[in-house]
Formats: C-alpha cells, sequence, structure tokens
C-alpha cells in the first residue's frame, strides 16, 4: 500500500510488470475510488460546465461522457476530467489530487446561479475494469446491463436496491468499463469483485495503472499536466473548441496563433535505463525539454518516456538524449501512443 | 526463502555481506527488492574496479525507483555478477543467491565488524528502518 493524494491505494498485487500484462492480455481490475465525483443539479449546471471546460458541453448528450480540461484565465490546466451527462444532473469525474480545488473552483464561479454543486467522492466507490475480456467478463458475471454500451457512452440504473452507472471507458488503451456503486454496499460489491476475480481478472494497483497510461500516451495530471501547462502544447489541443467563450479561451487562443514554444513528444530511449520526471533532454549539449514521465515498457520491452521539447524538435525520429544517471541517452521522438490496441 | 540468512551481515542501507577469507560477496537484502519492485536494471562495476567502503558501487533500478548500491568494503571488484545484466529480475526472485551482485577482494575487513547480523537486520526492519 502507498499514499497517494490522501488515499491509501495498492501500488501492486503482485507485480507490476505482471498485473500490465495480464490488463493488456485479460482483463485487470482496478479500485479508483479515490478519484473525485463530483455532482452539478440545476438549469445552470451545464452552463457552468460550459463555462469551466475547454470542451464544448451543450451538445452532449444525455448518456455521454466526454473528456476536458479545467483551465485558468492563464490558459494552465487545473485539471483533466471526464463530463457526464445524466437526464437529471452531471457528474465531473476528477483527479484525486484536485478535487478540493476543484470543487472550489466550480463554487466560486457557480455564484449566483441556479446549480448545486454536491461531492460524492466519499459516499461511492469506483473500480475500473479494463483490457480485451473485460466487456465479455461484466457481461457475463455483473447484473448490470453492460452489453451494447458505446464508447464514452453511459448507463445507469437500479439493481435491487442500489444505483449504479457504468461507463465504457477507461485509463490503459484497452477496451473496458468503469462503475460507480455506492460505497455503503459493503458485502455486495465485495460479491461482485469477487465474480471478476473468479472470472480470472487480475487485480491491478498504481504501479500498473501508470505504465498502462503511459504506453496508451495517456496524459497524467501532475506529470504532463500542470497549471504551468496549457491543453496546447500538452496534445490535448483536440479537446479544446477555441470558438466557444470558456475561462482561459483567450490564453489559449494566443498559444494556437502563435504556436506552443513546447510540445509534449513520446520518445524511445536506448537501452533500459528508466527516464524519470525532470530528466534534462538534450540536442548535442544544449537543453531543449525535459521528461514528464518514463518507464520500462512492458509491451514494447523498451525505455520510453514522455517529455515536453521545444515545438521545431517536436518531429518524429528527430534524435535527441537524456541525461540519466548523469550520462547521456541517446532517444529519439515518436509518436504517441507508443501502443494502440487492435 | 526472504528471511535473512545467518550466514552473513547487512547494512542499514539494506545490503548483505558475505565474507569468505579476505573475499567479500555482496547484495541486497529481500527487503530492498521487494520495497523497489520488479527491477529493471542493475549497473556494476567492472572486474578491476576500486571500490570504497561505505561509498556507492553502482545503481539499481525498478519500475518505482533508482537506487544506490553500497559497499561496505574498500578493495578490488574480483567479480560482477553478469547473470543480472540478462535477468535483472533475479534480484527479485533471489536475492541472498542467484541475485548476488560483486565480489570484493578486501583490503581491509575492519568495516565488517559493525555491521549487524541477522537478528539484528530483522530487528531493524521491524523497527520500521
Amino acid at each position: 500500500m502507498t499514499e497517494f493524494a490522501g488515499w491509501q491505494l495498492p501500488l501492486l498485487y503482485t507485480g507490476i510488470a505482471e498485473e500490465h500484462r495480464r490488463t493488456r492480455e485479460g482483463a485487470g481490475l482496478f479500485d479508483i475510488s479515490h478519484m473525485g465525483r463530483i455532482e452539478l443539479r440545476g438549469d445552470d449546471a451545464g452552463p457552468l460546465l460550459q463555462r469551466v471546460c475547454t470542451r464544448r458541453i451543450d451538445d452532449q448528450q444525455v448518456g455521454q461522457s466526454r473528456y476536458s480540461h479545467v483551465c485558468n484565465e492563464q490558459g494552465g490546466i487545473l485539471d483533466d476530467v471526464i463530463v457526464s451527462r445524466y437526464a437529471d444532473r452531471w457528474l465531473m469525474v476528477c483527479n484525486a489530487a484536485n478535487r478540493l480545488r476543484i470543487l472550489a473552483w466550480l463554487e466560486e464561479h457557480a455564484a449566483g446561479r441556479r446549480v448545486t454543486i454536491q461531492d460524492r467522492t466519499e459516499s461511492t466507490m469506483m473500480v475500473a475494469l479494463q483490457g480485451p475480456q473485460a466487456l465479455a467478463v461484466a457481461e457475463r458475471r455483473l447484473p448490470m446491463p453492460v452489453r451494447d454500451i458505446g464508447r464514452y457512452r453511459f448507463v445507469t440504473g437500479e439493481y435491487l436496491f442500489f444505483s449504479y452507472t457504468v461507463f465504457r471507458s477507461g485509463y490503459t488503451g484497452e477496451d473496458g468499463l468503469e462503475i460507480i456503486l455506492p460505497a455503503s454496499l459493503g458485502a455486495m460489491a465485495a460479491g461482485f469483485l469477487g465474480e471478476l476475480l473468479e472470472a480470472g481478472v487480475t487485480p491491478a494497483g498504481l504501479g500498473a495503472r501508470d505504465t498502462l497510461r503511459l504506453e496508451a500516451g495517456m496524459p497524467l495530471y501532475g506529470h504532463e499536466l500542470t497549471e504551468a501547462v496549457d491543453p496546447i502544447s500538452a496534445g490535448q489541443g483536440w479537446c479544446v473548441d477555441l470558438t466557444r467563450d470558456f475561462i482561459g479561451v483567450q490564453a489559449l487562443r494566443r498559444v494556437a496563433d502563435q504556436g506552443p514554444a513546447r510540445r509534449l513528444v513520446g520518445l524511445e530511449l536506448e537501452g533500459r535505463r528508466i527516464a524519470r520526471q525532470g530528466a534534462v533532454v538534450r540536442l548535442g549539449e544544449r537543453p531543449v525539454g525535459q521528461v514528464t514521465s518514463g518507464t520500462l515498457s512492458p509491451t514494447l520491452d523498451r525505455s520510453i518516456a514522455m517529455a515536453y521539447v521545444d515545438a521545431a524538435l517536436a518531429v518524429e525520429e528527430t534524435a535527441l538524449c537524456v541525461d540519466l544517471g548523469g550520462r547521456p541517452t541517446p532517444a529519439k521522438v515518436v509518436r504517441l501512443p507508443f501502443y494502440r490496441r487492435k | 526463502m526472504n528471511t535473512p540468512p545467518a550466514d552473513r551481515k547487512y547494512t542499514t542501507t539494506h545490503e548483505w555481506v558475505r565474507v569468505d577469507g579476505d573475499l567479500v560477496t555482496i547484495g541486497i537484502t529481500a527487503f530492498a527488492a521487494a520495497e523497489l519492485t520488479d527491477i529493471t536494471y542493475v549497473e556494476l562495476p567492472a572486474a578491476g574496479t576500486r571500490v570504497q567502503a561505505g561509498r556507492p558501487f553502482g545503481e539499481i533500478e525498478s519500475v518505482k525507483a533508482t537506487g544506490e548500491l553500497v559497499s561496505a568494503v574498500g578493495g578490488e571488484v574480483v567479480e560482477a555478477n553478469s547473470a543480472l545484466a540478462e535477468e535483472p529480475g533475479l534480484v527479485n526472485s533471489d536475492p541472498y543467491g542467484r541475485g548476488w551482485m560483486i565480489r570484493v577482494r578486501a583490503e581491509d575487513l575492519g568495516p565488517c565488524d559493525t555491521l549487524m547480523d541477522a537478528a539484528a537486520y530483522e530487528a531493524m526492519l521491524a523497527g520500521g528502518r
């Protein structure tokens, strides 16, 4: 167990690489209850989300989930979130470390509007079931109707005496589901999890969660995404709708017009040493960037990293070096993601 | 398997040290290997390199972290475990056996006198490091 954003979470169960492989080949089960789950209700809930999210919200349908960034006035990223539209409310799922800050940000911008904001994090639990077998196992072993949920869509309903939500989304690069249940379920929730484990699903911890998302080229707040960085430089311009008015749009339009000074890239390094956050990236002797995340990829069996580099160098095949253990290690720029499921 | 063997001594930095005459074999303990989780790389000095008592002789890397390896004694490296280049995981699976790291011809065994025995090392672990 390890401390993470104020929660005790398992770093691993049997081994990071093993949990990683089993998720890619079968199905892995992750407890992601630590993530913030914030509900918004009222006529102004949608408009509030429109104001704080970089992504277009007003045409989002009931049953749909969208990935978005939340930025400050300078276009710096406060968090990356998933916004889901229910019939009677909205749900924002945010990073555990940013939950209180996002709640405060929503409250601040909700002032005078007809919206109520409720933090549902501690009254619910959330698990992710990810992998090529995930959907099949869920269909066989869980009572919720999981068949036919589209990607980035969800279903919600009641089973016996409790309500559930099942999303078809994830943070691993595999197909899969994320499930919200009441935290008070206790033995019944343990029963569901037991069914999944019995079906051969591998329990997986934070370590594998990180190596999986890194292979899939997905950014992590606190590494690729911070308040010092904007969504466009982070390669997430696709979730920014510059035609609308939202907090930070002016600053982001300037970045889009001038082009970002640095861009997030993937790096494949020679050798088997791991690049850590903060490692300097060089072109010859000259520092041109910094690593944000790195690992030894279990799937590709090589050292991979994500880094911000000078925009002119953010081109596939560019030959750079990363300072590892005080020594320069050759690395080349590659397209993200490193891994794509079939 | 993971109990610190009684035939060697232990450092506060979680290396084990086995003395055979003036030859000293060094590795890391099962506790240290478990803390690191899957070890991906072990950097060891070549035979002939001089090491110093209390100073680092190499690095060990896992998905989770990079750590220094410290030599308890000073002297010349007689042999480094070449199997770890291909199979760094041996340190996880067999830290006291096939996961050994270097063999040093010690010029002075004095530093070994202050090392912990297995019971003292276990007590240190129980006391929360």
